[in-house]
């Protein structure tokens, strides 16, 4: 794993984004790009978190859907989603979400562990929760979101 | 390691292999001054480069190799086969501290005392005596040499050493070039009238010659691979007390390096496999009359888009009643199989993993792993491989592979709304069902529920794509549908889908990590629009389908690999009886409603023209069913014959295993077999051909 959390009172930056209602974060080292509604292919037989693939400048990128992964329901309006570009062993991968919003700089010292009582799909890919002004923040783990169906890549 | 070492140990690796053919042409035409010239001035660069570079010992063996030439080509003494060997050996002793020295930096420590000698006492004796003890045989040598290799030598031309690397990247930049021109061509397409028209033709002309360019210098004659084959043999022939005489064809075919550094290993098993099982000793040969010398010949040439190598043998041909023991000795097959086998399929049985007819483990071979591994690194690279022997002339093996992995020709096609790749390579036609596009007599007809193809002299299994991938069904609106015929190892499949778009070159990318566990797919790449499509693995989805090949009725996949690999279309039917019959389906070429005027009684049986000859007609019981106008009719044909099976219905089309259980109670029938349930009598089709055809009059009926 690439990330991990720093417990000293270092600045960490996440990109944050939207699924569903959710404010999430995942930490910016983890992304090389961000990309607006993009073409995707979809693939058959792929596992249902594979939301299919698409062409980043001429590289292929396989899209991971993360409402998916985190158990949520489709969304109702699919325009306008947005990707993450993550790279895990030479291989791109695109994490869709439904809206990227800002990068975000936060005092390590601020996060706190999820709670317990998370639903274990969430809490499965959370490393831990921030107390903002008038939401809570929800980071992610880019490479544990990228294991699909148990594989380690 | 020092960058001075790094190029010397390159450049005399190179040397060194060429230097093994040309000690080996000195040995056929002793007195030709060009190779001697060649072969003494590549032996003294190697001993000025190690006294330069401080390798004593390394300069002491090429020293005393060099004083043994010097003397070759002075004349005072004769090339003898002990005196090539001699120096072979002084060169595999360079090889040997060359590699210690790749590996450490420092030359090895070892005693080179005893071949040095050795050498310096051929250099100065007039000729060493026959039975001097540093020639490691007692072969006759003369007057023809073991091992020779019939090549010309390569032209010299001007080259520059670039790594692999650069050019592997320039061939990355080069496919992602001709996709951005691809996208530009068909943005241009929808703009009529541009000023962008003309410079974006160039352009495009441009980048196709980059793109063949680079290409180029990827590619390699396959003689780089085959250099190192003579001098293998050569050993072989002395090991194995065989003389053996090595024949190159087509040293000139290039293929991509790539290709070239995967079909290595194979291409030597396979002239390994052909020494030594394929040759006889030279007693047996002579008692056969043939030549005591065996030959191992091996040709190259392109043909579409592959490079077809073959390696043929002059030897004994693969033995049908030793493969049948092995397998059954190592537990490949049930006597039942074997006996539901033909000679080809019989054949194959040795690239089935654990296979080797060798009764004794040789140095050389015989240690069960073998053909299986040649097979699947073929099949690997997208190649084929198939073998034809006949028992006393010899075995030819011949393997089919791509020219180059990177680029190839694809035929876009639509399914269930998308698009998918299939490369050209495994295509073999295009067959229209409905419309004006349809091919004449092309038909798909039903058996029960199972879909078949009636195409000229064949009955080819189907697949619809949009089932293969478990893709909506197809809208209402698609056009005709249309029959893709993909060829994987012998077999043929008929792959429906709803459209054929066009044919365009494609970049194959790997598919990502995560998807690998899909095995239809070969690769993804992006199209001129700039969208990603999948590449489509036209064997995997034969595979799939439980057609690996018709001339295998089980994959040679581990079993519970793939569920349906073990499984064979077959068609149930009834003839002259009320029990079931079944029959392999691959072997049935046509189903035929013949009228019941158009069969002809003859002394022998019935007889039926079709097709502007007669074809003998068999009936399994009480001849022909008098009430019905129509009679059902399966034809079976090989190259030359055919023959007619009249059944009274057909039942069904299953997809099972094929166990025979029980063995056949009378000739023609192969045994019963439990297929989806029912026990069924499995018909010999060998059997009914070669009845049918010998003696067709006074065929006495069963």
């Amino acid at each position: 794993m690439k990330f991990q959390p720093d417990h000293s009172d270092t600045e960490q930056e996440f990109v944050t984004l939207m699924l569903g209602d959710q404010l999430c974060g995942v930490p910016v080292n983890d992304v090389r790009d961000v990309l607006g509604d993009q073409p995707i292919t979809v693939i058959p037989l792929a596992p249902p978190e594979i939301a299919g693939c698409l062409n980043l400048r001429g590289r292929i990128v396989t899209v991971v859907d993360v409402r998916r992964q985190l158990g949520l329901p489709p969304a109702i309006d699919q325009t306008g989603r947005m990707s993450l570009v993550a790279e895990r062993g030479g291989e791109l991968y695109a994490l869709l979400v439904d809206q990227v919003v800002e990068v975000m700089r936060l005092s390590a010292s601020r996060m706190e562990p999820p709670p317990p009582t998370l639903q274990p799909a969430w809490a499965a890919f959370s490393t831990g929760i921030y107390r903002l002004r008038k939401r809570l923040l929800v980071t992610l783990d880019v490479g544990r979101l990228l294991t699909i169906g148990g594989a380690v890549h | 390691m020092d960058e001075l070492l790094a190029e010397f140990l390159t450049e005399t690796n190179e040397g060194l292999a060429e230097l093994d053919v040309a000690l080996l042409r000195l040995e056929r035409v002793p007195d030709d001054p060009d190779t001697l010239a060649l072969i003494f001035r590549m032996i003294h660069t190697i001993k000025g480069t190690c006294g330069f570079l401080g390798l004593p010992r390394l300069e002491a063996v090429a020293h005393a190799g060099e004083a043994v030439l010097v003397a070759v080509r002075d004349g005072s003494i004769p090339v003898a086969a002990e005196i090539i060997t001699l120096v072979l050996e002084a060169l595999d002793r360079i090889k040997q501290i060359l590699a210690g020295l790749a590996a450490s930096g420092n030359e090895p420590a070892g005693d080179d005392t005893a071949l040095i000698a050795a050498l310096e006492q051929a250099g100065q004796a007039p000729a060493p005596p026959p039975a001097c003890e540093t020639a490691p045989t007692a072969l006759p040598m003369a007057p023809t040499p073991p091992a020779t290799a019939h090549t010309d030598p390569v032209p010299v031309t001007p080259t520059i050493r670039v790594q692999v690397e650069v050019l592997e990247n320039l061939m990355t930049l080069v496919s992602e070039l001709v996709l951005t021109r691809n996208q530009l061509l068909q943005l241009a397409r929808g703009d009529q009238g541009t000023t962008l028209a003309a410079p974006l033709q160039l352009l495009s002309q441009i980048t196709s010659e980059l793109q063949a360019g680079i290409m180029k210098t990827r590619m390699q004659p396959v003689g780089t691979l085959w250099n190192k084959l003579p001098r293998m043999l050569r050993d072989l022939s002395l090991e194995l007390g065989k003389p053996i005489e090595l024949v190159l064809r087509g040293a000139e075919t290039e293929l991509d390096r790539r290709v070239l550094d995967l079909i290595r290993d194979p291409l030597t098993h396979m002239v390994r496999n052909a020494a030594d099982h394929g040759l006889e000793q030279p007693d047996e040969r002579r008692a056969a009359g043939k030549p005591q010398n065996g030959t191992i010949l091996l040709t190259a040439c392109h043909e579409s888009g592959h490079v077809i190598i073959e390696v043929t043998d002059d030897g004994r041909g693969l033995s049908t009643e030793r493969i049948r023991a092995k397998a059954i000795a190592q537990g490949l097959a049930t006597e039942a199989e074997l006996a539901g086998m033909s000679k080809s399929q019989l054949h194959r049985l040795i690239f089935r993993p654990g296979f080797s007819t060798a009764s004794a483990v040789t140095a050389v071979s015989g240690r069960g792993v073998g053909m299986d591994v040649v097979k699947s690194n073929i099949e690997q690279m997208g190649g084929t491989i198939n073998l034809s022997s006949t028992p006393g002339t010899g075995t030819t093996i011949t393997i089919r592979i791509p020219l180059t992995l990177a680029i190839v020709a694809a035929l876009v096609v639509g399914a269930g709304g998308m698009r998918f790749a299939i490369p050209q390579l495994g295509v073999v036609e295009l067959v229209g069902l409905a419309g004006t596009g349809a091919t004449e007599g092309a038909v798909i007809e039903r058996i029960d529920h199972t879909r078949v193809l009636r195409l000229r002299d064949r009955l080819l299994p189907l697949a619809s794509l949009t089932e293969l991938l478990h893709l909506p069904p197809s809208r209402g609106d698609a056009t005709a549908p249309v029959v893709v015929v993909i060829r994987s190892g012998t077999g043929l499949l008929g792959l429906i889908v709803d459209q054929v778009f066009d044919t365009e070159e494609i970049v194959v990318k790997p598919v990502a990590p995560i998807l690998r566990q899909i095995t239809l797919f070969g690769g993804t790449t992006i199209l001129g629009d700039g969208s990603v499509i999948i590449i489509l693995d036209p064997n995997a989805m034969a595979r799939t389908c439980g057609i690996s090949a018709d001339t295998e009725t089980r994959s040679t996949d581990a079993p519970g690999a793939r569920g349906a690999v073990d499984q064979t279309p077959l068609l149930l039917f009834r003839a002259g009886g009320p029990h079931l019959m079944a029959v392999p389906l691959g072997l049935v070429s046509r189903i035929e409603e013949i009228a019941r005027t158009a069969v002809e009684p003859t002394a022998g049986h019935p007889v039926t023209q079709y097709r502007g000859r007669l074809m003998p007609l068999i009936a399994l019981a009480n001849g022909l069913n008098e009430n019905r106008p129509q009679q059902t009719v399966l034809v079976f044909a090989d190259a030359a014959r055919c023959v007619g099976l009249m059944v009274d219905e057909i039942v069904d089309v299953v997809q099972d295993r094929l166990d025979i259980e029980l063995a056949g109670a009378r000739r023609g029938l192969l045994g019963t077999a439990v297929l989806a349930g029912r026990a069924a009598d499995v018909i010999d089709v060998s059997f009914w051909l070669e009845r049918a055809c010998t003696s067709l009059p006074g065929l006495p009926s069963l």
